[in-house]
């Protein structure tokens, strides 16, 4: 059951990247994106990260994606379509060489898997480590300081001078 | 064969030679930023999977995925003004016109 549950998921995601890159329509390639952030989202619930797929369907589904699509609306060449330039061949051949090495070094690398059980639910543990002592109290405060820097200078771009 | 650790590398690793493919080879700025999405959620799955097979009960790989999520919104709040700025300029958002920094 479980890796039945997988094997979908994994073939819809790749789908949806696929269609991503070989959609004429931007419109429609920013929606087969959504469509691959929820499949990334049931692979966490696959991986017992519930936590981080409900984050991942709220900032990714939630955010990201109405931002892309805002972004595509305000910027109307939509009647310019998706097209490819001129690295077709070279891109095809680099992202295939990536794959070929990554996928061999992971086949044959020996992975400590350890036996113990996965911790769930995972969300208390999560805040814990996140905000504890000796945990990753400063990352976060610098985490909040990179959002709020986005921000502003989101809003420093944008605004009409 | 059971589903395990590799199962997952595989597929991080297939989602994200497929975002490199998007990111050089399109013209379309909103499509290389998707193509750029497309391979941080990659890198995210290798990382909780690393983290539910490797240290199930320090949770590691989570946390790192949060502090990338966190980071993926940023840059693509900052990449939208950018092209959304770059096509007030040039009325255009394929990258093939961008020479504005050109010297």
């Amino acid at each position: 059951m479980f890796d039945i549950v997988f094997w979908v998921l994994a073939i819809v995601s790749i789908c949806a990247a696929l269609a991503v890159i070989l959609l004429r329509d931007v419109f429609r390639a920013a929606l087969s994106l959504v469509l691959l952030f929820l499949t990334i989202a049931g692979i966490y619930i696959s991986l017992h990260a519930d936590f981080l797929a409900v984050v991942q369907i709220l900032v990714y589904v939630g955010a990201i994606s109405i931002l892309i699509i805002v972004g595509i609306m305000l910027t109307r060449d939509v009647h310019y379509g998706n097209p490819s330039g001129k690295l077709r061949i070279p891109a095809l051949v680099v992202g295939i060489l990536l794959f070929i090495v990554l996928a061999y070094s992971v086949v044959n690398t020996i992975w400590v898997i350890s036996p113990q059980p996965p911790l769930e639910p995972t969300t208390a543990t999560l805040g814990s480590k996140l905000f504890s002592q000796g945990g990753y109290l400063l990352t976060v405060e610098i985490t909040a300081v990179l959002l709020l820097t986005a921000i502003l200078g989101a809003i420093v771009l944008i605004r009409d001078k | 064969m059971s589903v395990g650790l590799e199962h997952y590398l595989i597929l991080s690793v297939v989602l994200f030679s497929i975002g490199l493919y998007g990111v050089i080879v399109k013209r379309n700025a909103v499509v290389i930023l998707m193509c750029i999405e497309i391979m941080l959620n990659a890198v995210n799955i290798s990382l909780v999977a690393f983290s539910r097979y490797v240290v199930p009960l320090m949770l590691t790989g989570q946390i790192f995925a949060i502090f990338v999520i966190a980071v993926a919104a940023a840059e693509a709040a900052v990449g939208i003004a950018i092209i959304i700025t770059i096509y007030r300029n040039r009325e255009s958002i394929n990258v093939d016109k961008f020479d504005i920094t050109k010297w």
